[in-house]
């Protein structure tokens, strides 16, 4: 299938205050596979996640997402095929009550009441908060947060998956809920994380990523146990590979 | 400096209106009516009515009985806003010196009754609206809102700033435990330091607004706000607000203050 590829081509990115943040990033991601965006803090992994639905639009190169060619006419096309999970749950959830956010992206799709209803329902199901869903935002626990964050996103039927740190800020617990729930999902995933183990757990191959620049692409067991290559890019040897 | 002990706390207030009683799961529409109908009767009695306000006190009554709502809560807020209305009220008695009748030989003016009415006119009123609001939820409020044709972006904006002012109180007070963890109870840069926090604020909230707009566009925002349709008006709705009606109407017009003081004076007699 080809229809859910995600394509980088030599993009580029300068911010208007001239800080060069991505610097000719390539790589293809196909159909199915999750992938970990690794690097250590400013190297410009929120950047890349931004393109993915055509917030940021690249200075020069091309993305390309599907079959189209990420500009300002398709982003809205792809916003639709792209969910992003942002790093600050606070930021996604901005509606009073959980279902309501969850049913905001439905809605705008225009689908019809019952069909609404339906997706909600779904997707509050499958990341375990049904109950929760008449709450407001701001009763909800950090990790409950990040799971309706993901709802809200799921909601929408997303053909690829883009991650900011989910892990962030939850506990123990939590995260391997989390873990297990990405695990879940078919759809194509990217995450971006600092969070080592959860990549190796979720991400069959990884990305890491310098100054703005791609400095390593592979499978992540490979990747992730090149400890001059993490050293080099401010990160440790996942947790699981430090006891061997 | 801690919110939760605040006079206008909101988090309190917001804890209030996510009981599960009967008045809180009366729908938002039919108390928002309610409320409005029984400001309009309060308000249209005439100047010099006190005796005829007084059992317009049952509707709270009742409502802090069944909606569970702390008596020190209300009265309280009350307080919090009654010097602008004391301040209104308190010329009356000075200026409208006529006497009205004795009370046990004590001359009372019609100044004095019209104070007394401002005065009870205003805690029924001020009262009744906080009530609606501490047993509605927020969300219910601005759907009402919306289904009584106010300003779309009124409501937007009233969703937006219930949803963050939370979050905007707790970055406050994070940043102030993090001053006060570090000032070591030194005096003297308080105002520098407030005008600073709030400057910081404003640049916070700017940056979160961005993002959260870069929220909405990626599920879908094209500039109308989707509502979700709530369930229709049942039937205790329709009974509630029947009841809340007839009993307006019959405190507002038939007076049963004075027909039954009528009564017991022609029982005496
Ligand atoms: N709005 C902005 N304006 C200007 N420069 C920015 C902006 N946002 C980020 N940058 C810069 O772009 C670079 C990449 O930032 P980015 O947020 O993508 O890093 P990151 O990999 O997500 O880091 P972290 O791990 O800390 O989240 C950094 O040098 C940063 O200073
Ligand atoms: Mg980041």
């Amino acid at each position: 299938m080809s229809h859910h590829i995600v394509k980088f081509e030599n993009v580029t990115f300068i911010y208007p205050d001239g800080t060069s943040a991505l610097k000719g990033i390539s790589f293809t991601i196909n159909h199915g596979e999750s992938v970990g965006v690794v690097g250590a803090n400013g190297s410009g992994k929120t950047t890349l996640l931004m393109h993915l639905n055509g917030y940021l639009l690249p200075t020069s190169g091309t993305i390309k997402i599907g079959d189209l060619i990420l500009n300002k006419k398709t982003r809205i096309e792809i916003r639709k095929k792209v969910g992003v999970v942002f790093q600050n749950p606070d930021d996604q959830l901005f509606m009073p009550t959980v279902y309501e956010d969850v049913a905001f992206g439905p809605i705008n799709m225009g689908l019809d009441e019952h069909s609404v209803d339906f997706k909600v329902r779904n997707a509050l199901e499958i990341v375990g908060c049904y109950d929760l869903k008449n709450k407001p935002p701001h009763h909800l626990s950090g990790g409950q947060k990040r799971a309706v964050a993901i709802a809200s996103v799921i909601s929408m039927d997303p053909d690829i998956l883009a991650m900011d740190e989910p892990s962030s800020n939850l506990d123990p617990k939590s995260r391997r809920a989390l873990i297990n729930l990405l695990k879940s999902f078919k759809h194509t995933k990217i995450i971006a994380s600092h969070d080592l183990d959860m990549i190796l757990d979720v991400c069959e191959r990884c990305i890491v990523i310098k100054d703005g620049v791609v400095v390593a692409d592979g499978p992540s067991n490979i990747i992730l146990s090149d400890q001059k290559l993490l050293e080099e890019n401010n990160l440790e040897l996942p947790l699981i590979l430090q006891r061997r | 400096m801690n919110f939760d002990r605040e006079f206008f706390n909101l988090g309190y207030l917001d804890r209030l209106s996510y009981k599960d009683t009967i008045i809180h799961n009366i729908d938002a529409r039919v108390k928002v009516i309610g409320a409005i109908a029984y400001i309009i009767a309060v308000l249209s009695f005439p100047k010099y009515a006190v005796i005829p306000l007084i059992p317009f006190f049952s509707f709270q009554i009742f409502s802090i009985i069944i909606g569970e709502i702390p008596i020190s809560f209300i009265i309280k807020r009350i307080f919090v806003v009654s010097p602008f209305i004391l301040f209104i009220a308190i010329f009356n008695p000075f200026f409208d010196r006529n006497t009205a009748f004795y009370l046990f030989n004590i001359p009372i003016s019609y100044g004095i009754l019209s104070f007394f009415s401002i005065l009870i006119k205003f805690v029924l009123t001020v009262s009744i609206i906080i009530i609606l609001i501490s047993t509605t939820s927020f969300s219910g409020l601005c759907y009402a809102m919306r289904c009584f044709k106010v300003p779309e972006i009124f409501v937007n904006q009233l969703l937006f700033m219930y949803r963050y002012i939370f979050v905007l109180a707790e970055e406050a007070m994070r940043m102030v435990r993090a001053k006060e963890l570090r000032s070591f109870n030194k005096k003297g840069l308080e105002l520098k330091f407030y005008v600073k926090l709030a400057g910081n604020l404003l640049i916070r909230s700017l940056n979160r607004a961005e993002r959260i707009y870069y929220a909405m566009l990626s599920r879908g925002y094209n500039g109308n706000m989707p509502y979700n349709k709530r369930k229709k008006l049942g039937f205790p709705d329709l009974l509630f607000i029947l009841i809340i009606l007839i009993m307006i109407y019959f405190f507002r017009f038939l007076e049963p203050v004075n027909s039954m003081g009528r009564f017991i004076l022609r029982l005496i007699r």
